[in-house]
Parts: structure tokens; sequence; C-alpha cells
């Protein structure tokens, strides 16, 4: 069955979800963010498997290529945050607060 | 397929059970081996799928990299290596209502949508050898060699850049 797998995406997706919004360290949201993405590659896998395309494995690579990009960059951010506050709690970085 | 449904739904057990400890763990480190456990699930789902090239590159890639980074992040970060109640923030409930609202919804449109539509038995794409990893590599230096370049490209501006963020002596 299709459903059981894309059920499985959303179940992963929504908890990815509620990471980003109840955890307060920076490293944990990017996990978090992780978890979202590899819900979307499931499917994306599901549905290539059911229209028999290839195309899904395809954007699901460049999705893993776009995330280790992604991960990359942000820890980046993440060390230079650190390094200017001694802090990677999100509710410390609020100078553009209005 | 009795065997693969069989599969299928313990390794989504696991794999959802690790998620959940993965957001709401009070020690990051033990979230972060949490995490490795819903990745290697997620290559067992796309083996099961018939994926291999694209499990083979989430173990590589996530387990293998992006944890590996993840872990440096905490040690660099000092992230105390232990339990630390400020983890999550006061008003986590926020959260669990959005979470719980966009899964009914999700499940629903899921449900109502996909409720009977069956994946086919044998999920080979038999293009080229019965194999779907011949079929992923003559996709991407085919059809998709444009995207494939510019995400090479991507990569290696963002990495460049990741450095040039990072370092120390600016």
């Amino acid at each position: 069955m299709l459903n059981q797998f894309l059920l499985l995406g959303a179940v992963l997706f929504c908890i990815g979800v509620y990471g980003v919004i109840a955890r307060k360290n920076t490293v944990l949201v990017l996990m978090s963010i992780e978890l979202i993405l590899n819900a979307v590659n499931i499917n994306l896998i599901a549905f290539g498997a059911m229209n028999g395309d290839i195309a899904g494995a395809v954007f699901a690579l460049f999705v893993i290529a776009v995330a280790a990009a992604e991960v990359g960059v942000g820890l980046a951010m993440v060390l230079i945050i650190y390094r200017n506050r001694s802090s990677v709690d999100l509710d410390d970085v609020d100078s553009m607060r209005g | 397929m009795v065997a693969q449904n069989i599969f299928f739904y313990v390794i989504a057990a696991v794999m959802v059970a690790a998620a959940v400890v993965v957001v709401t763990n009070r020690n990051v480190v033990r979230a972060a081996l949490a995490l490795i456990v819903v990745f290697a699930g997620v290559a067992a789902q796309y083996i099961l799928l018939a994926a291999e090239f694209v499990a083979t590159t989430q173990v590589l890639v996530y387990i293998g990299a992006i944890m590996v980074l993840m872990l440096f992040g905490i040690m660099l970060t000092r992230a105390r290596i232990g339990q630390d109640p400020e983890m999550t923030n006061e008003r986590w409930w926020v959260g669990l209502i959005t979470a719980l609202l966009l899964a009914g919804v999700m499940g629903y449109a899921l449900i109502d949508h996909f409720g009977s539509d069956p994946l086919p038995e044998d999920r080979r794409l038999v293009a080229v050898g019965g194999s779907n990893t011949a079929t992923v590599s003559d996709a991407i230096f085919s059809q998709y060699l444009i995207p494939f370049e510019v995400i090479s490209v991507l990569l290696l501006s963002a990495l460049v850049g990741a450095i040039v963020i990072a370092r120390k002596d600016r």
C-alpha cells in the first residue's frame, strides 16, 4: 500500500515540526529540520515507486545533497553565534527583535 | 508482500519512537544518537521501496557525514553533555498543538486521497538490467544533467561559505 509510507512520512514530518518549535538549542533545531527533510524524501521515493518513475529517487538524491549543504552552513552559523555570545540558546539570539 | 508489511511496521515503529526521543530527550548526545536510528530506518524503508542507491547514499551522507558534523557541533558549542532541563521551551505545548493539527490535516488528506492506491509488487524499474541504480544514473546524466551540475556548484559554494563563516582569523 502506498498510504503506509505516506503516513509514516507525515508522522515524521509532524514530529520534526514539533521539534523545530519546541526546542531551544540550535543544534537540536537543526536535527529536527533533518527529520523533516527525511520525511519528505520517503514521500518522494514512495510516489516514484507508485508511478514507476525514477524522478522520485533522483529528487531524493538532490534533497540529500541540499541537506548536506544546509547542515554545513547551519553549523558554521551556530559556531559563530556560540563564539560571539557563548550560548546556542535560541532565546538569546534576539538582536533583531522588534 | 506480507513479510514486507511486517518489516515495514516494525521499522516504522522503531523510527517513530526514535524520532520522539530526538525531539524530547534532554540529553543532546542521546538525541543525536536517536537521530542515527531514524536515519537507518529511513534507509531501510528505501530498500523496501527498491531504491537501493538512495539507501546507500542515505547511509553514507546522513549517518556517515551529517551526523559526524552534528556531533562536532554539539561538542564545539559545549552543550552540556548530560541532563539539561533548558533544552525545551516553556511553551512547548504550542508546538505540540501545531504538530497534532498538522498531523490531523495531513492524515485526513492522505487517507482521503490515497486511501487505496496500491504500490506495484515489483518496484524495480526494468529500463536497464532490472536495477534501479542503473536507471538512476541514466536519469541523472541525461535528463537531469543540468540540475545535477547546479547542485554540485551549490554544494561547493555552500561548503566554501561554511569555511569562510566559521573561520577564526577575520
